[in-house]
């Protein structure tokens, strides 16, 4: 069974073509320099509409998460963790941590972590994320 | 809203509870419903306004032939009710309607004539959690809990023992799907579902529903049933995805709802008898009592711990057994509701003594959103 997939919108077209082409791509308010997640076309910390797209570093920190012991099936049968990272940029984004055990001992929260894009299709590849260097 | 100015005078559940494959969603909608009528002495056509989630009031309306002036669709997941009743106070208030029925009906086990769970691949949530392999809300709503353990040295000891003391509660009420005690390692040997999550820690999935009627406080003395009044309401809204919540360690949509019920209220804590927080999971009534403000961040473990919130408590919380043992049919607000309402008339199962004041504290999605009522028996 074919992985779920993201169906892009204009939004957050910009994000997955950074994906399919290897760069994390995150948008920042040119008015009061906030950084945010998920893609949209404004600020929501100020509301301005004077936003940049630019590439991420890929860093980050596991955040929080639990390992789903039910596989949904396009998932493969092995329990997985459905993990949170927190960007050294600022927002918080939903991920799967690859490299290693799927296992508490292995996910120690705070670790430090980086992007991985897993290609899907042509069009689409995930952001994953594995352990990383401090 | 204008304290007390609004009561209940109709509340029922379902005839069944539980496992139900015999009625369907909008049937289980109408049981209740017929039930909340005829406990307020009431018909169809002595109804002017209505509110539910998940089928829409267009369908509840036609369904009981009932021809309203005022329909509230908020759907904003197992706490709709809880807004519905306020946005019922404001509107009775507002002279949009004078006698107002809120209904709920869920097959959450049986599946009869009940829609599905997905995401459109394009919502941000189809975009940025569905491909990562989130599957039903065990896997959503736990995800930001590990983040509050490590913050305040919460154990699974800790999730678990919130099961055992509502297990406690659950076998005083006939009703509740599960009675039998259980201990602390009984919940940690149950089956893994999401670590840190065991099946004990989750809610159950059953069938069932509840309706609410509601008027105005000077017509409220001549139902049958002892009014309870409304005396402080709360709402909010968060995020669709609870990777973005604001903080993994406390809603923001608890702490706003619950902030403005208290206020118009006009209550403390200390006023508070009997309460209800919407437990999906373990960690809800963890996050509920930190961010209403009974306890200090990290301390609600310490408070259920101590079994100020179990039988012979303090703070009697989730009186029925809550979402963990008395049912959960998806959208459980409604069941919080009626525990109030029972408590505040003196008909509960496990009646709080001398109770008059309790709170309904609800959640909806997965920390979407909030609500959170206030109720009185004293005019």
């Amino acid at each position: 069974m074919a992985r779920i997939l993201p169906e892009p919108t204009p939004e957050t077209r910009h994000f997955w073509d950074g994906c399919r082409d290897g760069e994390l791509r995150l948008q920042r308010c040119t008015d009061c320099n906030h950084t945010y997640f998920p893609p949209r076309a404004f600020c929501p910390s100020c509301a301005s509409r004077k936003v940049e797209v630019y590439a991420a570093s890929g860093r980050g920190v596991l955040w929080s998460y639990v390992i789903n012991h039910r596989p949904r099936q396009d998932m493969g049968t092995e329990p997985y963790a459905i993990a949170v990272v927190k960007l050294d940029e600022g927002p918080t984004m939903m991920t799967n941590i690859v490299g290693c055990p799927q296992t508490p001992e292995a996910l120690v929260l705070d670790m430090p972590v980086k992007v991985r894009f897993e290609k899907q299709t042509d069009d689409i590849s995930l952001p994953l994320f594995e352990p990383a260097q401090s | 809203m204008k304290q007390n100015s609004v009561a209940v005078v109709g509340a029922a559940e379902t005839t069944k509870m539980g496992k139900i494959p015999d009625v369907s969603v909008i049937g289980l909608h109408a049981d209740a419903a017929l039930n909340a009528m005829a406990d307020a002495g009431l018909k169809p056509s002595d109804i002017d306004g209505v509110a539910t989630a998940g089928i829409s009031p267009v369908e509840l309306a036609h369904y009981l032939g009932i021809k309203p002036t005022y329909a509230d669709g908020t759907s904003v997941g197992g706490c709709s009710f809880m807004l519905h009743v306020r946005h019922a106070a404001a509107a009775i208030n507002a002279g949009l309607a004078k006698t107002i029925l809120i209904t709920h009906g869920e097959s959450g086990r049986s599946r009869v004539g009940a829609g599905g769970f997905g995401r459109a691949p394009s919502s941000l949530m189809g975009q940025f959690e569905m491909p990562y392999g989130v599957t039903s809300p065990p896997t959503m709503f736990t995800v930001p809990v590990l983040r509050y353990m490590k913050t305040y040295g919460v154990t699974e000891e800790d999730l678990a023992n919130v099961a055992v003391v509502q297990r406690e509660w659950a076998a005083l009420n006939p009703r509740a799907s599960f009675k039998d005690p259980i201990t602390v390692d009984d919940v940690l040997n149950s089956p893994m579902i999401a670590w840190p999550f065991r099946m004990l820690m989750c809610c159950l999935v059953t069938d069932g529903g509840g309706a609410l009627i509601l008027t105005s406080a000077d017509r409220a003395r001549d139902f049958p049933q002892k009014p309870v009044y409304v005396l402080g309401t709360g709402e909010s809204v968060e995020t669709p995805m609870v990777s973005q919540m604001y903080d993994f360690t406390s809603s923001t949509a608890f702490k706003i709802s619950g902030k403005k019920a208290f206020d118009e209220a006009g209550i403390t804590h200390a006023d508070v008898d009997h309460l209800m927080i919407y437990d999906a999971f373990a960690h809800l009534p963890l996050y509920g009592l930190e961010d209403l403000g009974f306890c200090k961040p990290g301390e609600a473990k310490d408070f259920i711990r101590e079994r100020n919130t179990a039988i012979g408590g303090k703070l009697p919380l989730n009186t029925n057994g809550g979402g963990l043992s008395y049912m959960h049919s998806g959208m459980y607000g409604m069941y919080a509701l009626q525990e109030s309402v029972r408590q505040m008339r003196g008909t509960a199962a496990a009646q709080v003594k001398d109770a008059r004041i309790s709170i309904a504290h609800g959640v909806g999605g997965m920390f979407a959103a909030s609500g959170t009522i206030v109720f009185t028996n004293r005019s």
